[in-house]
């Protein structure tokens, strides 16, 4: 079988196409490995040489959720990052509207120090946060997590929002406004349905930035609140040996993040370029 | 009895005083249009009025009905963009029925009411396309049609030609103008071209600093000017003005005592360009623009600026020529060291 080649590729073009393997079989290599050992005995696992050839097996799926309940962590997951986000996008959609419609001499400054927050490392605000959550009773709850996901978040909300709303020209609003449109009547039938692909970019960033989240939940959560970062992290550090049950909780852990990632890819792309070509 | 009355309308941003006060009445059905260079304020203004600004100071009444703090969306008012704002999400239907719908009118009385805008701005075949489909002119008879079809007590229009080539502008000029004839409703119209503001209004209102330099009607504004800067604002080419203390003995003689500190102004039309060693002045011809039906010849006298005649014969006037300059005494309009006209 031979493929018509109209222009043969000269060597500028084979170097690149190579290279351009190379960076995507590196950046897919730890990725696809986690997929193999999922599906090995602990034993085929830490074999040397590796193995490429072996029969598969789901012991390792069907144990992890025998050991530790891997529904309850989805569950938290998909809670925490679900209502951080919605959250998220409530307080910051009407900020970044009125920074975006009603400047005032401060608006710049405001984005800045809001930027500035996510220049600190999150652990240089784990004690009083940590100590915040003991006091108020909501260690190891989804709430903590809904919480600090929400705040850790909005700064990023609102300057995706801000930049996406900016695009929209204020004469189309006022336009509204004239034509007898209430506040809520011109978020309603004019600037939701023309933000509507910057909202959702930012509403979908947020959701896997806060599904991956670790820090806070293994800090904040354990066994009840805990998010599947925390089951992850679980099969880590004492059972280290563990590679194989490793790989398929972790394997659980992404693969609905990375299902709902390819689905929405446009949406994402769209998201994180926009105001980038002008 | 006013219809629109604005009474000491002030606005500020930050420190800077952009409107210094404005009086002024707006009568039923009247096509009132704003006019001055950049900056003047006279979007300002509208934009007060339409409600998109807040008014800092003074009143704002329409029927005798004070909304001043009123939202615009409560003002009853239609506004044209310069940039049409068209929705671009919906259909030019959907575009054109929006406010009916906000106000929820009855959907067969909308379906009427939008047919009849269309029909008026010749978008019948539109009705389904999105904005983005549509030439630039098409787009600025959607955005009339949309302030059409509310029946709105005032309609505001905040230069909306100002995106189209010369020759739709000149079209859709005329449109305006017919689309007023019919409809009679009251209109404010915003624009820097004073050709427009001659064209299309019932009455002028010249705007410089934020401070109205005179209202009038379009000859009014024309034949006599308040002062030297709506002389020269209105009119193509501007007025003829020198300082009266650089003009010959000759002609000072003709100047009123008040004007002596000040200036002379002369329409390019009262000024008569012929063979050298006739008229008041000397000179030599700098520039001649033939533009057919007309003939603007301009003449250095070393009187001042640049001095241009207007005339309708063809001239066979080259640079270069000396010519004699003939003023017609009795068009002639003197202002004092303020700028103020003085009446001879």
């Amino acid at each position: 079988m031979s493929i018509p080649n109209p222009t043969p590729l000269n060597l500028t073009q084979w170097l690149r196409t190579v290279a351009a393997w190379l960076v995507a079989l590196l950046l897919f290599f730890p990725l696809g490995w986690l997929l193999l050992t999922a599906f090995k005995t602990e034993l085929q696992a830490i074999a040397v040489p590796p193995e490429w050839l072996f029969t598969p097996t789901l012991e390792n799926f069907h144990e992890v959720q025998e050991r530790s309940d891997y529904l309850l962590y989805a569950k938290n997951s998909v809670i925490t990052s679900v209502v951080s986000t919605l959250l998220g996008m409530l307080i910051a959609t009407p900020a970044a509207y009125a920074m975006a419609f009603f400047k005032s001499k401060h608006t710049k400054d405001i984005l800045m120090w809001m930027l500035s927050t996510k220049m600190m490392p999150a652990v240089g605000a784990l004690v009083p946060v940590y100590v915040l959550a003991q006091k108020s009773h909501l260690l190891d709850t989804q709430l903590a997590l809904i919480i600090v996901f929400t705040l850790s978040n909005l700064p990023i909300m609102v300057w995706m929002l801000f930049s996406q709303f900016k695009d929209i020209p204020h004469e189309t609003l006022e336009a509204a406004r004239m034509d007898g449109a209430g506040l809520w009547q011109e978020w309603r039938m004019v600037l939701l349905p023309l933000a509507m692909g910057g909202l959702a970019s930012t509403g979908l960033l947020c959701l896997v930035l806060s599904w991956n989240e670790a820090f806070w939940s293994l800090n904040l959560t354990a066994a009840k609140g805990g998010t599947l970062a925390t089951l992850i992290a679980s099969y880590s550090s004492p059972e280290g040996l563990f590679w194989a049950k490793l790989s398929a909780a972790s394997l659980m852990a992404i693969a609905p993040i990375v299902v709902f990632g390819w689905f929405s890819q446009k949406q994402l792309v769209q998201g994180l370029t926009f105001g980038a070509v002008k | 009895m006013a219809y629109l009355q604005l009474q000491g309308i002030e606005k500020f941003f930050g420190d800077h005083r952009a409107i210094k006060g404005i009086d002024l009445t707006i009568e039923q059905g009247e096509f009132m249009v704003f006019v001055g260079p950049s900056g003047c304020g006279k979007s300002t203004l509208l934009r007060l009025i339409a409600g998109l600004e807040r008014i800092d100071h003074g009143q704002l009444q329409l029927e005798q009905r004070d909304i001043t703090h009123l939202a615009s969306s409560q003002r009853d008012l239609a506004m044209v963009f310069q940039s049409y704002a068209l929705y671009p999400h919906m259909s030019v239907y959907e575009n054109m029925s929006f406010a009916l719908k906000l106000a929820h009118v009855d959907p067969s009385v909308i379906r009427q009411k939008v047919q009849r805008a269309a029909d008026i701005l010749n978008l019948g075949p539109y009705l389904k396309r999105t904005p983005r489909e549509l030439s630039g002119g098409q787009r600025q008879r959607v955005a009339i049609g949309r302030a059409i079809v509310r029946e709105p007590k005032v309609f505001l229009f905040d230069e909306p030609l100002s995106n189209l080539d010369a020759a739709l502008r000149g079209q859709t000029r005329v449109e305006i103008a017919k689309l007023h004839r019919e409809l009679g409703a009251t209109t404010i119209y915003v624009t820097h071209d004073q050709v427009e503001a001659m064209t299309l209004a019932d009455r002028v209102v010249v705007l410089r600093d934020g401070v109205i330099e005179q209202v009038g009607t379009p000859l009014a504004l024309y034949d006599q000017p308040a002062n030297q800067f709506v002389a020269q604002f209105i009119g193509t080419p501007p007025m003829n003005v020198w300082s009266c203390s650089q003009l010959p003995a000759n002609v000072l003689n003709h100047c009123p005592p008040a004007a002596k500190q000040g200036a002379m102004g002369m329409r390019a039309e009262h000024v008569q360009v012929g063979p050298f060693g006739q008229g008041q002045l000397a000179g030599t011809v700098e520039l001649v623009e033939a533009l057919g039906a007309e003939t603007l010849i301009y003449v250095n006298t070393d009187h001042g600026p640049l001095m241009v005649a207007r005339q309708n014969p063809r001239s066979s006037l080259r640079p270069g020529d000396a010519v004699g300059v003939q003023l017609e005494w009795s068009q002639a309009h003197w202002f004092d060291a303020n700028g103020l006209a003085v009446r001879a």
